[in-house]
């Protein structure tokens, strides 16, 4: 059972070798993602954003913008994930003493 | 749990350091307008200055800086801070989370700017609060203390 799990992990990662030979270069120009236009001739959405972020925001850091404005539901999840680990931290791990002295959860 | 000796060097240079990495945490903070930080950073950094005294001063001590039933109601006030502009903006006309709506009597790119302001103010506050929770869950959750 365990040469079929090691056969399986390796198959596996030579596919996923294989497949990143054929990504784009990092800061290739002609990638289609990279481009002004995507493949169906409406604007990419990061070149949107370099071009209009100072512009609706005024703000200066282009990341900040694409975080929390464009991207805000995403932040406002990311917040929810970290409040939820916190609390389940909370409902796991603490342990209160009662009056006896006694531990209990 | 064993009683530790209160080492003067140790609580001596926490003590120093802790205000400066507040004073950082809120720069990161509120500075991310304009260079890389936000409020995810600035939370962390501003919990590892109040974790860096609970470490070095004891539980006890540090109940007077940062009280551990704190934690959990001021994490959900900062879910609520981002919630509620998003909210505000719904209220006024806009999209949720679309901050240009929300009256803060300027341009309505300005008040997008201090829209994203808000939201980095309350995921601080939930970042750093939820830091400080967990550590206190685990350091609380030992079973010989």
């Amino acid at each position: 059972m365990k040469i079929v799990n090691y056969l399986i992990m390796i198959i596996f990662s030579a596919l996923m070798i294989y497949a990143s030979l054929s990504l784009p270069d990092r800061g290739d120009a002609y990638a289609v993602l990279n481009k002004e236009k995507s493949l169906a001739e409406t604007q990419n959405a990061a070149s949107y954003y370099i071009h209009n972020a100072k512009k609706d925001a005024e703000t200066e850091n282009m990341v900040t913008v694409v975080l929390a404005d464009y991207r805000g539901y995403d932040t406002l999840g990311e917040e929810t994930v970290i409040l939820t680990a916190g609390l389940i931290c909370f409902l796991l791990l603490r342990i209160e003493k009662n009056k006896n002295g006694k531990k209990r959860r | 749990m064993e009683r530790r000796e209160d080492n003067p060097i140790v609580s001596l240079v926490s003590r120093t350091v802790s205000p400066f990495i507040m004073l950082f945490a809120l720069y990161v903070i509120f500075h991310g307008h304009y260079s890389p930080g936000g409020g995810f950073q600035g939370g962390t950094m501003l919990a590892a200055a109040f974790i860096l005294i609970r470490l070095s001063l004891g539980m006890e001590t540090s109940q007077l800086q940062f009280k551990s039933s704190w934690a959990t109601p001021l994490g959900s006030a900062g879910v609520l801070i981002y919630f509620g502009t998003g909210l505000v903006a719904l209220l006024f006309g806009g999209n949720f989370l679309d901050y240009g709506f929300i009256p803060f009597y300027a341009t309505v790119a300005e008040n997008r700017s201090i829209g994203i302001l808000c939201i980095e103010i309350g995921v601080a506050i939930a970042v750093m609060a939820i830091m400080v929770s967990i550590y206190d869950d685990l350091l609380r959750g030992s079973p010989d203390d």
